[in-house]
C-alpha cells in the first residue's frame, strides 16, 4: 500500500486544484490529489479548452465564407460536424494527458476516486477515498484543498435528456447543428454556444432574464455586443424567461414570457446556460464547522473554511467562476499553507474574463456602473475599431475598447474590450493594473505599430481629451 | 548589476536601527530565506532574510554599526553569473530616487517631497558625520520603490514614502500602504515620543496641514537633538550703538551699481560669530562617540524662514569674507532659500548657527542645537535701554545673545570665551576690519 500521509490533499484536479497541488509540491509538500473524473477538470475538458476549439472551427468557416472580402474564392465551403467534434476532443485530451504529466513530474501522488472529509485524526485531517462505492484510501493530512468545482444549473421542468434538452456537456459533443436553437442564458458559456452555432447556421434565439445580454460585463459592451448580434441575424430576447418547454418527438415547444405576454415557439434544441452550483454535497462537509452558502462553501480572503487546515478554492468557492481564478487561488493557499512571506489576498477587482462569442469580449476591473455605485470620480475613455489600421487591414472594424481611471488618482480601474482578439489584449492592461501604473506611464509606453493594441493606448488618451486618431 | 540589501524597517515607525551581526561573509552563497544578517532596535533584535538568491558581493554596512538609516544599502548580492568585477563602477542607486521621481509627471507639484531638493536647517550634515551615531536622515537617500499610484496617492495625501514600509513585491510600496497610512504616523517616526491617551478632536474642529518632508525632517532632526544633546544655555547683553553707527556709515558710503551693498545688523553679527569662532576654535565643532570633531573652517549657517519651514543657507569661509561679501551673498541664498530653489551644498555642513529672531521685537530667546554642530546663537532685538556707564545713568542700545551649547564637545568656559570674544568684537567693531 502506498503511502497514505501526506502534508496536503487536494480534492479535485481542476485547474484550481492541480495547480495548488503543483505549487505545493514545489514548496516542498507531500501532496495527494483526488480526482474522481479527469485531471483538468470541467476546464480543460468540458469547458474553457474544448469550447475553444468549436469555435475556432466555426471562427474558420466564417472567414471562409467571407473569402471573397479577402480576395480568395473557396468555393463548396463547407464543414462536417463530427470531424469538428472529434477534433475538440482530441484537443482536450491531449491536454489532460499533460496534466498527468505535470502531477507526476512534481511528485504528486494522484487518486482516482472521490473524496470525502472523514473528521481528523490528532491535528491532522482525514480523507476517504472511495471509487464506485469502494473504499480506496483512507488518506491524512494536515491541510486539506476543497477544489471539487461546479456544474451547470438545472433548471426545474428541463431535465437535460442528451437530445432535445442540452446542458453544456451535450452541447460539446452535438449529433447535429440544430435548424432552431434555443439558448436560454447569455452568460459566457450561453452566448458562446449561440456564436458557434449561429456561425454555422443555426437560427438562434437567445432568451436573458435581466434586460441585456452578458450581464457581467460593462452596459456599454452589453449593447455593442447585442447590436452585433442582432445584426449578423440572431435574435435576442432579454428580461424575458422560458416558462415552461413542452418536449416533442424531435422538437421542442418552449413557452417565452416576456413583459407578462407569453408566446409558444417551436425549436429542434435547448441548450440551458442559466448558471452554475457548486459541488458541495457527498464531500463530508455535514456535520463541519464549514458552512455552505448558495451551494458555495464560504471562506475567509484566505480562502480558509470554517474548519482549521481545509480551505476552499475555485468555483466551489464562490464568483467568479473562472478557471484562472481557481489557479490563482491555489497557489495563494498553497503558499498561505508553506509560510511563504509576504502574501496578499486576490484582489478579485483584477481577475480577467474572456468571452469568445464573435466578436470576443475581454475585460478586468470595474464597469462604469459599479465605479459609479462605489462612489467614485471617473473620467471614462473609448476607441472603435474603425480608427485602428491594423483592425482594418484585418478586415475586423467591428469593436470598441473602453478605459475607466479614477479621476482623483489616476488608477486604471477597469478595462472592456470588444472586437476580434481582444481576449488576447486584455492582459495589457491587467499587468497595468497589477503594477499599479497610473494613465502617466500608460501614455508614455510606446505601443507598437499597426497593432490591436495600439487602441488600448488611444482609449486611455481618450480618457484625458489627448485621442489622436479618432 | 548586482542586488542591492537593505536596511529592513522592522516597523512602519523604524527609521533607523543598529546592524549587530553579519551572520553571511563575503564570497557565501545564500538562498532566499537564509538568514544573513541580524538588525536591532531599541525594541527588538530581528533577523534579516535574504529575498534573492546569490553570492555576497560586498558587506557594505559592518557588523556593529549603529543608526544605519532604512532602506540604506547594507550589502551587494552577486547573481547567478556574476563575479566580483560587478562590483567594480558600481554606484549605489543612492539620488536615484532623484531621477525616478522626477519622471513623474507630477514633480512640480511634488517638490517638496521629493527627496535632495529642500532639506532643512536640521539636516545639515558635514561629511564626518556619516560614520557616526548622529547619522542625519539623508536628504538625497535611495531609491524608494513604490508602484505610480502609490507615488501619486502619497503626494496627494502628503505622505513621505521614506517612511513607509511596502508590502508589495520586494518590499515595493503599494497602493495598500499608502491607503492605510496617514500623514501624522510618519511625525511620530521620532519613536520616543508617542501621544498616549489623547483623544483627536472632533472632524471640522480643527484643519489638517499634511506635513512636508521638510516639515517631519524638522521634527525628527529637532526633537532628537532636544532629547538628545545635554544642553546648557549662556546669554550676554551687547551694547551695539558703536555697531549701529559704523554700520549707518559704511551704509551711507555704499557706491551704487557694482559693489553696491545695504549691510544688515545680521550680517556684522555673522562677521562678529566668524571672528569670534577664530579667536575659540573649540566652539566650532562636532560632537561623535569617538572623537570630537573641530571643523577647521569657519562656515556659519544663517537660520532663514521660509514658507514650508525653516532652512540653514550657509556662508562659507565666513572668516575669509568682506562685510559686503557676506550681506550679499546671505541676500542672494535666503532670496533662493524663500523660493525652494537652494543645492544641498548650500545648505548641509555648516559648523555653527545663527539664528535671529531680533526683527520680531523679541527679546531673547534659546534656540536648539542644530546637529551635529555644537553651538547656536539666538540673537534677540536691539532695544535702547538704561544702562549705567563709569557710574552715570545712560540711554544705550543693547541686543541679548544666547548661545546654546552642547556639553558633549563644548564645555560652559570655553562657550563663555566664544560669547566673550564676540561681545567684546560687538562693542568695539573697528575689529571686524581686521
Amino acid at each position: 500500500m502506498a503511502d497514505t500521509n501526506f502534508d496536503l490533499i487536494v480534492v479535485g484536479g481542476g485547474p484550481g486544484g492541480y495547480v495548488a497541488a503543483i505549487r505545493a509540491a514545489q514548496l516542498k509538500m507531500n501532496v495527494a490529489l483526488v480526482e474522481a473524473n479527469h485531471l483538468g477538470g470541467i476546464c480543460l475538458n468540458w469547458g474553457c479548452i474544448p469550447t475553444k476549439a468549436l469555435l475556432r472551427s466555426s471562427e474558420i468557416y466564417h472567414n471562409m465564407q467571407h473569402a471573397k472580402n479577402y480576395g480568395l474564392t473557396a468555393d463548396g465551403v463547407g464543414y462536417d460536424l463530427k470531424a469538428i467534434v472529434d477534433r475538440s476532443r482530441k484537443v482536450s485530451a491531449q491536454l489532460n494527458g499533460g496534466v498527468g504529466h505535470l502531477l507526476k513530474k512534481n511528485k504528486v501522488t494522484v487518486f482516482d476516486g472521490y473524496a470525502k472529509l472523514d473528521g481528523q485524526a490528532g491535528d491532522k485531517r482525514k480523507v476517504h477515498v472511495e471509487k464506485d462505492g469502494k473504499k480506496l484510501a483512507d488518506l491524512t493530512a494536515k491541510n486539506v484543498i476543497l477544489a471539487t468545482g461546479a456544474r451547470a444549473r438545472v433548471l426545474p421542468g428541463m431535465e437535460p435528456d442528451g437530445k432535445l434538452i442540452w446542458y453544456y456537456k451535450d452541447a460539446l459533443v452535438p449529433d447535429t447543428v440544430p435548424e432552431r436553437l434555443l439558448v436560454i442564458g447569455s452568460g459566457a458559456i450561453g452566448i458562446e454556444f449561440a456564436s458557434f452555432f449561429h456561425t454555422l447556421g443555426s437560427k438562434t434565439t437567445v432568451v436573458e432574464m435581466v434586460d441585456r445580454i452578458v450581464p457581467a460585463e460593462d452596459a456599454e459592451i452589453s449593447a455593442f455586443l447585442q447590436k452585433s448580434l442582432a445584426k449578423d441575424g440572431m435574435e435576442i430576447i432579454t428580461s424575458a424567461g422560458v416558462k415552461e418547454i413542452k418536449q416533442g418527438k424531435t422538437t421542442v415547444k418552449a413557452s417565452i414570457e416576456v413583459k407578462g405576454k407569453v408566446e409558444e415557439r417551436e425549436f429542434d434544441r435547448v441548450i440551458v446556460a442559466a448558471g452554475i452550483v457548486g459541488n458541495v454535497e457527498n464531500i463530508g462537509l455535514e456535520g463541519t464547522k464549514i458552512k455552505v452558502d448558495r451551494t458555495h462553501i464560504v471562506t475567509n480572503e484566505w480562502l480558509e473554511t470554517g474548519e482549521p487546515g481545509v480551505y476552499a478554492i475555485g468555483d466551489v468557492a464562490g464568483a467568479p467562476w473562472l478557471a484562472h481564478k481557481a489557479s490563482h487561488e491555489g497557489v495563494l493557499v498553497a503558499e498561505k499553507i508553506a509560510g511563504t512571506k509576504g502574501l496578499h489576498p486576490m484582489v478579485k477587482d483584477r481577475i480577467p474574463g474572456c468571452t469568445y462569442c464573435r466578436p470576443q469580449i475581454a475585460s478586468v476591473g470595474l464597469t462604469e456602473a459599479e465605479a459609479k455605485d462605489r462612489g467614485l470620480k471617473i473620467k471614462v475613455g473609448r476607441f472603435p475599431f474603425q480608427g485602428n489600421g491594423k483592425a482594418i487591414a484585418l478586415g475586423e472594424p467591428e469593436g470598441l475598447i473602453k478605459v475607466i481611471f479614477d479621476d482623483k488618482t489616476g488608477e486604471l480601474l477597469g478595462a472592456h474590450m470588444i472586437g476580434a482578439e481582444v481576449t488576447e489584449l486584455i492582459q495589457g492592461y491587467g499587468i497595468a493594473m497589477e503594477l499599479e501604473t497610473t494613465e502617466a506611464e500608460l501614455m508614455h509606453t510606446v505601443f507598437a505599430h499597426p497593432t490591436l493594441s495600439e487602441m488600448m493606448h488611444e482609449s486611455v488618451l481618450d480618457a484625458f481629451g489627448r485621442v489622436i486618431h479618432f | 548589476m548586482p542586488i542591492e540589501i537593505l536596511m529592513p524597517a522592522l516597523s512602519p515607525t523604524m527609521t533607523e536601527g543598529n546592524l549587530a551581526t553579519w551572520s553571511v561573509s563575503e564570497g557565501d552563497t545564500v538562498s532566499a530565506g537564509d538568514v544573513i544578517a541580524e538588525i536591532e532596535t531599541d525594541k527588538a533584535t530581528m533577523e534579516v532574510e535574504a529575498v534573492d538568491e546569490g553570492t555576497i558581493g560586498k558587506i557594505v554596512v559592518p557588523a556593529g554599526t549603529s543608526a544605519v538609516a532604512v532602506n540604506s544599502v547594507i550589502a551587494l548580492l552577486l547573481e547567478e553569473g556574476e563575479d566580483a568585477s560587478a562590483l567594480e563602477g558600481y554606484t549605489s542607486s543612492n539620488g536615484g530616487a532623484d531621477s525616478s521621481a522626477s519622471n513623474d509627471a507630477k514633480t512640480e507639484e511634488a517638490s517638496d517631497v521629493e527627496p535632495g531638493k529642500s532639506a532643512p536647517a536640521a539636516s545639515n550634515a558635514p561629511k564626518p558625520a556619516a560614520s557616526t551615531t548622529s547619522a542625519p536622515v539623508s536628504p538625497s537617500g535611495e531609491r524608494v520603490f513604490a508602484s505610480p499610484l502609490a507615488r501619486r496617492i502619497a503626494t496627494d495625501k502628503g505622505l513621505d514614502l521614506k517612511a513607509i514600509s511596502g508590502t508589495g513585491p520586494h518590499g515595493r510600496i503599494v497602493k495598500r500602504d499608502v491607503e492605510n497610512a496617514k500623514p501624522s504616523a510618519a511625525s511620530a517616526s521620532g519613536g520616543a515620543v508617542a501621544t498616549p491617551g489623547f483623544a483627536l478632536p472632533e472632524s471640522g474642529s480643527v484643519t489638517e496641514i499634511p506635513n512636508s518632508t521638510m516639515r517631519k525632517v524638522i521634527a525628527t532632526r529637532l526633537q532628537e537633538a532636544k532629547q538628545t544633546i545635554p544642553h546648557f544655555y549662556l546669554s550676554v547683553d551687547c551694547r551695539i550703538d558703536a555697531l549701529l553707527d559704523m554700520r549707518k556709515t559704511l551704509n551711507a558710503a555704499a557706491p551704487e551699481g557694482d559693489g553696491a551693498y545695504k549691510l544688515s545688523v545680521n550680517d556684522l553679527i555673522i562677521k562678529a560669530v566668524a571672528k569670534g569662532l577664530v579667536e575659540v576654535p573649540a566652539a566650532n565643532a562636532m560632537w561623535t562617540d569617538e572623537a570630537i570633531h573641530q571643523f577647521n573652517t569657519v562656515d556659519i549657517s544663517v537660520a532663514v524662514a521660509t514658507p514650508s519651514g525653516l532652512i540653514t543657507p550657509i556662508i562659507r569661509h565666513a572668516d575669509h569674507k568682506g562685510l559686503a561679501a557676506i550681506s550679499n551673498e546671505i541676500k542672494e541664498l535666503a532670496g533662493r532659500a524663500k523660493d525652494g530653489k537652494l543645492m544641498p551644498e548650500e545648505y548641509t555642513g555648516g559648523g555653527f548657527t545663527i539664528s535671529n529672531l531680533g526683527m520680531f521685537g523679541v527679546k531673547d530667546f534659546a534656540a536648539i542645537i542644530n546637529p551635529p554642530q555644537s553651538c547656536i546663537l539666538a540673537v534677540g532685538a536691539g532695544e535702547q535701554q538704561p544702562i549705567v556707564v563709569d557710574g552715570q545713568l545712560a540711554v544705550g542700545t543693547v541686543m541679548t545673545c544666547t548661545l546654546s551649547v552642547d556639553h558633549r564637545s563644548v564645555d560652559g568656559a570655553v562657550g563663555a570665551q566664544f560669547l566673550a570674544a564676540f561681545k567684546r568684537i560687538i562693542e568695539n567693531p573697528a575689529l571686524l576690519a581686521l
